[in-house]
């Protein structure tokens, strides 16, 4: 584009309003229509015009004004150039390698749940979140980490802020990925439960993967080609082979497992999974979902822009006053809460001030890169409301209001969810089931299921039509869950290394990472974490997807929150304080809905929002000795109470972590501006500066 | 030996490139030329030892291994 740029300025200009006006027309309509269902191409087009229009114009400003890319400035990979980790490399295979490591299940999942108030908050949302925000953050952090050798979000904040707001953002993090891996392993229980075919596929991945690892590691050394193609055939033999499993009886009722069966499976599983050598079973499973995951997304996008289905949800639904069933609270600040991923994701700095920084090959591939590909992933997201918005809306309340709403048969739930304003018959409910190839589709919260419904919709228009819905629903669930498995190994090992590292500097004989005795007891204590809030999702029967995605979303916000802050207090180190507002934009916006959301989820007055309110609510019949349903007694009254205060602290730490680093931040910009010096701590703009980071 | 395509770039070895980056596993032409001009003489590992070596990199999430996104 910047080629067709230069050589002829006229026709470029004329492009872009081209660009700006289609833009314009396609939201226009996606916004302003009522009463009838649109084409799903509008919105295609509405969210590529944003994107081009914010990368041309919006990224090109920051890295030119705001941040100053110097493209004579020496990057990580050529100064330290190893042939390993430090290596410059081509922009678009580092742009894919950059993509493959920040898409994961976040942005299909909240914007699944983000329907229940129509298509439109969402959508607009994940436009002016991801040009504004996600982008900024993660172009930013990569800008940052490149101009310091790479160096890890965590050590950033320690050397530009103070080890002890370093300290609390650990802390942070690892909080973050305690709830993540329960929210990600409920997401995989919601989308198994009663469903032989899909446990069975799930399940076959482990033995396929494991064989996979063998091969590359002894038989066939480093052929990761190879490896995925039978691996992806094994595993499509499994998926085909999951309908013949559930339509055998004797078959059928081993793979047909309860949510807390399977629950306690993937504790057990991610215990056993995180202390097997690495090659067995995460690196092999990990090539293979990263290649599903990859081709299923553009499979998406083609099947959307081939199909052009209709969005049948409404663009604004009566659940934006916070009534809706999927979860609670109202529009602020809880739409922007429950779509992280997809329009700013904390997670990312950590993405980005990783790998991708020791691989730049020049300072001006960063734009590309930081806010190119967190374009990509807001497309992603976009693709997911897409797929949850293209089926009956009262199928999509079906799957996803909980049981003690909606009731446990197909009669009951379409008279509560038709009373809402969305018509459903029971005999619709049924057929979807059947289409689909489960028994019911009923409850089936977590966004999995929806999305996978919403695939299968769309995909089976494009290839193999309704005889096929039955087994794309399955990929659907199988690519899930097979990169939601992977994220549940590789992240009880990461939150190991962090407890270890914690618990290490008050018993320093912990921090050894080589011991097994320590190896043990800490996988044990990381899965015992995530697996209780897992547990208690599973057993809630409000569906725990209530409880748990709310508290992941603020997490998740809260370090996109952190992140912002660093950045913020680097640009005034740097004395770029005049374009500091490209941050302080973000930070305030995500501060004020984290702080609020935070604060809700602890004070509210509502049962359904408040922790507080519903543990004194349950603590007051408990006292009286009644026992209120879903309990069925005493001992479960008291559980719930008891879980309603370790939410609330939970919630607490996560305000806490925030004030704090803002308190941090304040500190460290007053001081920036009390001196007339740069006083940002970057590596190897001069010889000189580059020795000193060497010495 | 590497596989296949990775030495001949057309749009497929770009494509392979990509995909072997896209889980951790840089390009072994780049390495074995990087040695052979910066470190003359000295060992440079067998393909399957680099592989080993950039697998198990990866995953050591205790010093700077990189977990991936939610």
């Amino acid at each position: 584009m910047t080629a067709l740029v230069r050589s002829n300025p006229k026709g470029h200009w004329a492009l872009w309003v081209l660009v700006v006006i289609l833009g314009t027309v396609s939201l226009g309509v996606v916004a302003l229509n009522r009463g009838e269902s649109i084409n799903a191409a509008w919105l295609v087009v509405a969210a590529v015009c944003t994107y081009l229009i914010a990368y041309r114009f919006y990224a090109l400003f920051i890295a030119e004004k705001v941040l100053r890319v110097d493209p004579a400035r020496p990057t990580p990979a050529q100064r330290h150039n190893d042939g390993l980790d430090y290596v410059p490399t081509n922009k678009y295979v580092l742009f894919g390698h950059h993509f493959a490591a920040i898409a994961g299940a976040g942005p299909l999942v909240g914007p699944v749940l983000a329907a229940q108030m129509g298509y439109l908050p969402g959508t607009l949302w994940i436009l002016a979140g991801v040009v504004f925000a996600g982008a900024v953050q993660d172009m930013i952090v990569l800008f940052m980490s490149t101009r310091r050798d790479g160096r890890s979000l965590g050590d950033m904040i320690r050397a530009e802020m103070g080890p002890v707001a370093g300290g609390i953002a650990l802390v942070g993090v690892l909080l973050i990925m305690i709830i993540l891996l329960a929210v990600l392993a409920l997401v995989v229980v919601k989308a198994l439960v009663g469903s032989p075919w899909g446990t069975f596929a799930v399940v076959a991945t482990i033995p396929i993967a494991m064989l996979m690892g063998i091969y590359t590691r002894f038989i066939r050394v480093g052929r990761i080609m190879e490896m995925s193609i039978i691996g992806f055939v094994l595993l499509m033999t499994a998926l085909l082979f999951g309908r013949t499993v559930s339509e055998t009886p004797s078959l059928a009722v081993l793979f047909d497992w309860k949510g807390e069966t399977l629950a306690l499976a993937i504790i057990g599983y991610g215990f056993v999974a995180s202390v097997l050598p690495v090659w067995l079973l995460l690196a092999p499973r990990d090539y293979l979902s990263t290649f599903l995951k990859i081709g299923t997304i553009c499979l998406l996008a083609i099947g959307i822009i081939v199909v052009q289905p209709e969005l049948k949800m409404p663009a604004v639904t009566k659940f934006v006053d916070g009534t809706g069933p999927v979860w609670a609270g109202s529009l602020f600040p809880f739409l922007f809460i429950t779509i992280a991923c997809g329009a700013v994701s904390g997670f990312h700095s950590l993405i980005s001030s990783g790998t991708t920084p020791k691989m730049i090959e020049n300072e001006d591939q960063i734009r590309l890169i930081g806010y190119g590909g967190m374009l990509m992933e807001s497309f992603v997201a976009i693709m997911a409301l897409i797929a949850a918005t293209v089926i009956e809306p009262g199928v999509y309340f079906a799957m996803n209001s909980p049981a003690g709403v909606i009731g446990t048969t197909v009669d009951k739930a379409s008279q509560v969810i038709s009373a809402w304003g969305f018509l459903v018959t029971p005999e619709m409910l049924s057929q979807m089931a059947s289409d689909v190839g489960e028994h019911t589709i009923l409850s089936r919260a977590g966004g999995a299921p929806t999305l996978a419904v919403g695939m299968a919709h769309i995909l089976s228009g494009l290839i193999g039509g309704k005889a096929m819905m039955g087994l794309w629903y399955h990929f659907a669930i199988l690519f899930e869950a097979l990169f939601i498995l992977t994220t549940v190994d590789a992240g009880t090992r990461v939150a190991r290394f962090m407890i270890q590292d914690l618990i290490g500097s008050v018993i320093p004989p912990f921090k050894n990472t080589e011991s097994w005795v320590n190896n043990l007891i800490g996988s044990a204590l990381s899965v015992t974490c995530w697996g209780y809030f897992l547990y208690q999702g599973v057993v809630d029967p409000l569906g725990g997807i209530n409880t748990l995605w709310p508290l992941f979303g603020i997490s998740n916000q809260m370090l996109a929150g952190i992140a912002l802050i660093l950045c913020t207090t680097v640009l005034f180190k740097m004395k770029h304080e005049r374009y500091a507002w490209v941050t302080l934009l973000p930070t305030t916006w995500l501060l004020a809905c984290t702080l609020t959301a935070g604060m809700q989820k602890i004070f509210h007055p509502s049962p359904r929002i408040g922790f507080l309110a519903h543990a004194q609510v349950f603590g007051d019949a408990l006292a009286q000795g009644k026992v209120l349903a879903p309990a069925k007694n005493l001992e479960e009254m008291s559980r719930i109470v008891f879980n309603d205060y370790i939410n609330t602290a939970l919630s607490a730490a996560f305000v806490g972590v925030v004030l704090a680093m803002l308190v941090f931040g304040i500190v460290s910009i007053r001081k920036a501006l009390a001196t007339s010096r740069v006083t940002t701590a970057e590596v190897g703009g001069s010889v000189g500066s580059a020795r000193a980071a060497h010495a | 030996m590497p596989e296949p395509g990775t030495s001949t770039l057309g749009l497929a070895g770009w494509a392979v490139r990509t995909a072997r980056l896209m889980v951790g596993v840089p390009d072994y032409d780049t390495y074995v030329e990087h040695r052979k001009v910066t470190h003359p003489g000295e060992p440079v590992m067998t393909y399957a030892e680099f592989f080993r070596e950039r697998q198990d990199a990866r995953y050591a999430f205790g010093k700077g291994g990189r977990f991936r996104c939610c």
